[in-house]
């Protein structure tokens, strides 16, 4: 049982405040690090991973120091997220480099390229690798000495679906098998797919934590504005703001189209449609106005 | 305090295909003068003494100094990969400690070396002098590798720096100013030289007992403060 115990930790460059007083723990399991990009997530994992000093506040792994602690790498395995990984050696030849810098040998370098099922191109110059294939032999060096903890950062980043999915399932037993496993990424349905637990960080700041679904219903019940074009807006704009999932509605003329809030995203995106088909509406166009991700987690830290 | 691996890393880097390239050039052109004046002006102790300190010692070895000293460690913490050296339980100094052996053999090998077969080319080793230069190359390259690998490890810009020390410090100033001259690695490793090759062709700036407290001083202190500077490296992220 491994736990990252992250106490009041703030870091800033100069005058900007990368990270703001954050205090978390990470236990055993799959734990996602959400949050946009320029959240303070890399700063973070930088921090989590020994390389980088808090400015206040403390990063231990079962009490131990993290910070200028060369031994706690025993149990840590990293997987950063810069590409530079020594593109003159084979996969094979790495991954050997990394056993050895640990104390181990070719057995463990095999048993972890294996693991990540790079064998095949072991032998292959690294500078010839897709992305992917860069990620695993990343993975398989972070995995050669069985550590309990293990940090990712944006490790999907650049890898096609099929490599997501084995990545995933690599972590998803990683974590299965009791270890400490944390990702980081910006991505909300890459988190989705592999975290139950979660921590979110906007801004520099801690803005949730805990299981996902709970997370996701605060993402979801908040305010959607859509933009609808249709056959007769002030028909349809009519006949929405009589049901209570719609708190308000603009007839944009400039636009021609109407901007709707709806307040209870379930039963408006069902209601929608029908209303439509009652009244003899034509929906021309129906799009989401602020499903980016910095919306979703700016209201996350305004709730 | 050494480790094979972190040694076979730095090799491989280091002997890339560019900056082997780079690497030979200097040893190459120094080979070519030394032939081409022997070729034109015959055997002469004093011309020898010129080609092997002005062109030898002055430029060659501060620069494949700097190119070894600052490549042994510059680019890994430029590009990041040096994540996977810190990563590790490995002691802080024993990197600094590696990479300064590798960067010392590798300054050695394409300084002292072609040093000598140049001295050997320009008057057959008369009067000591190619084996004196030789001397004091292999001196310096163990100063220089320190500096330079200190340098890689503060600066991103250590090529720069280094070449600046190299070329304005080490051959301007230390042929302008009288006091620059006490301070350079090049007047240490020539006093080391001199006792080497007693009487006028090989000399100095300073005694040899300075000299040698000084080259030790440098490298150690160089070498421990790369190791300090290592244990505190801060890997910014990307954001």
């Amino acid at each position: 049982m491994t736990t990252l115990s992250i106490d009041h930790v703030s870091r800033w460059f100069g005058n900007v405040v990368a990270v703001n007083d954050i205090t978390m723990t990470i236990g055993p399991g799959v734990t996602g690090l959400l949050g946009p990009n320029g959240a303070g997530k890399s700063t973070l994992i930088n921090m989590m991973g020994g390389f980088l000093a808090p400015s206040t506040g403390t990063v231990t792994l079962d009490g131990q120091p993290v910070w200028r602690n060369e031994e706690i790498y025993r149990h840590i395995g990293i997987v950063p997220e810069r590409e530079a990984m020594y593109d003159f050696l084979t996969g094979r030849e790495f991954v050997v480099a990394n056993a050895e810098l640990h104390g181990l040998g070719d057995k463990a370098a095999q048993r972890a390229l294996a693991t990540v099922e790079m064998e095949y191109a072991q032998d292959r110059k690294i500078s010839t690798y897709s992305k992917g294939m860069r990620q695993r032999v990343k993975m398989a060096s972070a995995l050669v000495h069985d550590p309990s903890l293990l940090l990712l950062d944006e490790p999907f980043n650049g890898m096609d679906p099929r490599q997501r999915m084995q990545l995933m399932d690599l972590l998803r037993r990683m974590g299965d098998e009791g270890r400490t496993v944390l990702f980081s990424s910006h991505i909300l349905e890459e988190v989705e797919q592999l975290a139950r637990h979660i921590e979110v960080v906007v801004a520099g700041r801690h803005a949730a934590s805990g299981d996902f679904r709970r997370i996701r219903r605060l993402m979801t019940d908040r305010p959607h504005r859509y933009l609808v074009r249709s056959s007769d807006d002030r028909a349809l704009a009519a006949a929405l703001i009589a049901d209570p999932s719609t708190s308000g509605i603009e007839v944009d003329v400039t636009e021609g189209a109407l901007r709707i809030q709806a307040v209870d995203f379930g039963r408006f995106t069902a209601l929608l449609p029908k209303v439509a088909r009652d009244h003899g509406i034509r929906l021309l166009t129906v799009s989401p106005s602020d499903e980016s991700l910095e919306s979703v987690f700016s209201y996350l830290v305004a709730a | 305090m050494y480790d094979p691996t972190v040694a076979r890393l730095t090799y491989r880097a280091l002997l890339g295909r560019r900056r082997a390239l780079i690497l030979g050039a200097l040893p190459l052109l120094l080979i070519v003068i030394a032939v081409a004046v022997r070729a034109l002006t015959g055997a002469d102790d004093q011309t020898a003494a010129d080609v092997l300190g002005g062109f030898a010692l002055a430029t060659m070895v501060p620069i494949i100094g700097v190119i070894a000293g600052t490549g042994a460690i510059g680019p890994e913490i430029d590009d990041g990969s040096v994540v996977y050296l810190l990563s590790k339980p490995l002691k802080r100094p024993t990197i600094i400690f590696t990479k300064l052996i590798v960067a010392i053999a590798v300054t050695m090998v394409f300084s002292a070396l072609p040093t000598l077969i140049a001295g050997l080319i320009l008057n057959g080793n008369g009067q000591q002098i190619a084996v004196a230069y030789t001397v004091a190359a292999l001196v310096s390259s163990i100063a220089y590798s320190a500096l330079f690998l200190l340098l890689g490890t503060v600066s991103r810009h250590a090529v720069v720096f280094g070449l600046v020390y190299a070329l304005v410090w080490e051959a301007l100033f230390g042929s302008l100013v009288p006091g620059a001259r006490t301070l350079s690695v090049q007047q240490w490793s020539l006093a080391v030289a001199h006792k080497v090759a007693g009487g006028n062709l090989v000399t100095s700036e300073v005694g040899l007992t300075t000299a040698t407290v000084l080259l030790v001083a440098v490298t150690a202190l160089a070498t421990w403060y790369a190791g300090q500077k290592l244990r505190a490296l801060t890997l910014a992220g990307e954001e």
